[in-house]
């Protein structure tokens, strides 16, 4: 049995969290004020995930806040940049528009903003 | 022009969210005005997430949220100046700005809101030794640049201060590409909150130099390189031979937040040393009657949903005062005790329904009491694990006991256990 000591990154509140793993597997989660800590330290465990934030080119040149929709590997956060990066959007955009489906996995990258 | 009975001055998330709430309790005539070409403040370039939590309960991004509370201004009768500066707020509720539409002009409403946010303090405010070449920025000045304009401004990066705008801009400068070498930070302790330290810094190997500062920047033009080093705790002096130098072309600053208050001085508004904002009661009302504060121009907030919260507040207030209805038979003071830095509101009128106060506390403990006190008479006792300076601490004030206060003050102080 071993235990890990994690910070909470769901919300401000910052949660200090113990997991006892046994042999690789989640066996206990203490210290989280709510569910989404629970599911936040047994990823954090096993397959760390994190929401992707940025900003996008679009075709009037005016820059266009982007994020996943859901969190996205950790290891995977710089595949996408690049991919966000790479990609001029078209305008109009409503806040929530899916402007690349599938950035990762299920995750879609959304705009985080309404551009006229 | 036309005579408004509310004038709002900033169109951050703290002015939109007291203009919303000012009209919805049934203040027909608001005007916002705001100094930039659209509303939003500071959201516009946070572009990160951590936004919403407690009032959406959504983990939105800057932009998303500040969109939620323009939709609301739009969908009411509010009318909204962009471009416009508010030159002078008087004592005697008028407000003289500036448009290229109208030039210089007075309004003279029957209450003010004063919603001017904060500004980052600079690096002139902190005497760093060294070069003044280019490549030094405030923190919020290059999240401007990344985030809005689109240029990074540099590739090797050092930041002073781990304030929560330094490291998400940490994080923001790596994932554009940029290398940061370090953050340092003067005080033992981040002055950030527990999870940006994890996910802009440990998540993408970013070293945290506790105790240190900046002793040196090099660099003719433009920064060539930075030397920091390990700081005595006590008085705060560098340790001779702790020195480490990076070769950067970056140097950011987030070493705090100021309100920004040079409206609120020259009306002549009373003004606390510690919050740096106007002294107010719980209607946020400062000391000229009919003057409302909210948001950052007031204190600090941790949490853009904890200003708006304020905001609404003042907003609501503003109505019940145009409608004379803010009853103040007696004035109870809120006093900082022991171990408190602030405490917010500084007075509270009485008959009040249940006061919600905010406060900080001086330094980082373990295993304190709270104790909210009447004189001498310990009235409200509660335990917390931790607490630190840059986590906002609240108590409810219940109706009953603040009418029942006797001496006048109510004194919150903060006793921690020895280890």
């Amino acid at each position: 049995m071993t235990e890990k000591l994690l910070t909470c990154v769901e919300c401000p509140r910052g949660c200090q969290i113990t997991v006892t793993l046994d042999d690789g597997k989640v066996v206990s989660v203490v210290g989280n004020f709510c569910p989404r800590g629970k599911v936040y330290a047994e990823n954090e465990c096993v397959n760390p995930k994190r929401v992707v934030t940025s900003t996008m080119n679009s075709d009037i040149g005016v820059l266009v806040p982007v994020r996943t929709d859901k969190p996205v590997l950790k290891a995977n956060i710089f595949d996408v940049m690049k991919k966000i990066n790479a990609t001029t959007c078209k305008t109009p955009i409503k806040l929530g528009d899916v402007i690349i489906a599938n950035i990762d996995g299920d995750a879609n990258l959304i705009a985080s903003k309404t551009v006229k | 022009m036309k005579n408004y009975d509310l004038v709002v001055v900033g169109g951050g998330p703290a002015g939109m969210a007291a203009a919303v709430a000012a009209f919805d309790a049934g203040v027909k005539n608001i005007l916002i005005i705001e100094r930039d070409t659209k509303l939003g403040g500071v959201l516009n370039q946070c572009v990160h997430n951590g936004f919403g939590l407690t009032r959406f309960k959504e983990n939105l991004a800057g932009p998303e949220y500040a969109e939620k509370f323009s939709d609301e201004v739009e969908k009411r009768d509010i009318d909204v100046m962009l471009s416009t500066m508010v030159l002078e707020v008087g004592a005697d509720k008028t407000v003289t700005a500036m448009n290229s539409e109208y030039g210089v002009f007075t309004l003279k409403p029957m209450a003010i809101i004063l919603a001017m946010g904060c500004r980052e303090r600079s690096k002139g405010a902190l005497n760093i030794a060294g070069a003044r070449s280019a490549g030094i920025y405030s923190a919020g000045t290059a999240q401007r640049y990344v985030n809005i304009e689109g240029y990074l401004p540099g590739k090797n990066v050092v930041i002073l201060g781990s304030g929560d705008i330094g490291l998400i801009m940490a994080r923001r400068m790596t994932l554009e590409g940029a290398k940061v070498h370090a953050v340092c930070e003067i005080m033992p302790f981040s002055s950030g909150l527990k999870r940006n330290i994890v996910q802009c810094l440990d998540d993408f190997g970013i070293p945290l130099y506790l105790n240190h500062t900046i002793v040196d920047i090099q660099g003719k033009e433009r920064v060539t390189g930075v030397t920091i080093a390990e700081v005595n705790p006590v008085d705060k002096k560098p340790i001779k031979g702790t020195e480490i130098h990076f070769d950067c072309d970056t140097v950011l600053f987030s070493v705090g937040l100021i309100p920004e208050n040079e409206l609120t001085k020259n009306a002549g508004i009373p003004m606390s040393p510690r919050t740096k904002g106007a002294i107010v009661n719980q209607y946020r009302e400062t000391d000229v009657e009919g003057i409302f504060a909210c948001g950052n121009v007031l204190h600090v907030h941790d949490l853009v949903d904890f200003a708006s919260e304020e905001a609404e507040i003042a907003g609501r207030s503003a109505y019940e005062y145009i409608s004379g209805k803010l009853n103040k038979e007696k004035t109870v003071n809120l006093i900082n005790g022991a171990n408190i830095g602030y405490v917010l509101p500084q007075k509270i009128t009485v008959p009040s329904g249940d006061v919600k106060v905010f406060f900080r506390v001086t330094n980082v403990f373990k295993n304190v009491t709270f104790k909210v006190k009447d004189g001498d008479e310990v009235v409200i006792s509660k335990k917390k694990l931790t607490v630190a300076p840059g986590e906002m601490e609240t108590i409810v004030l219940k109706s009953d006991l603040l009418s029942a206060n006797k001496s006048g003050n109510i004194t919150i102080e903060l006793e921690a256990q020895n280890d």
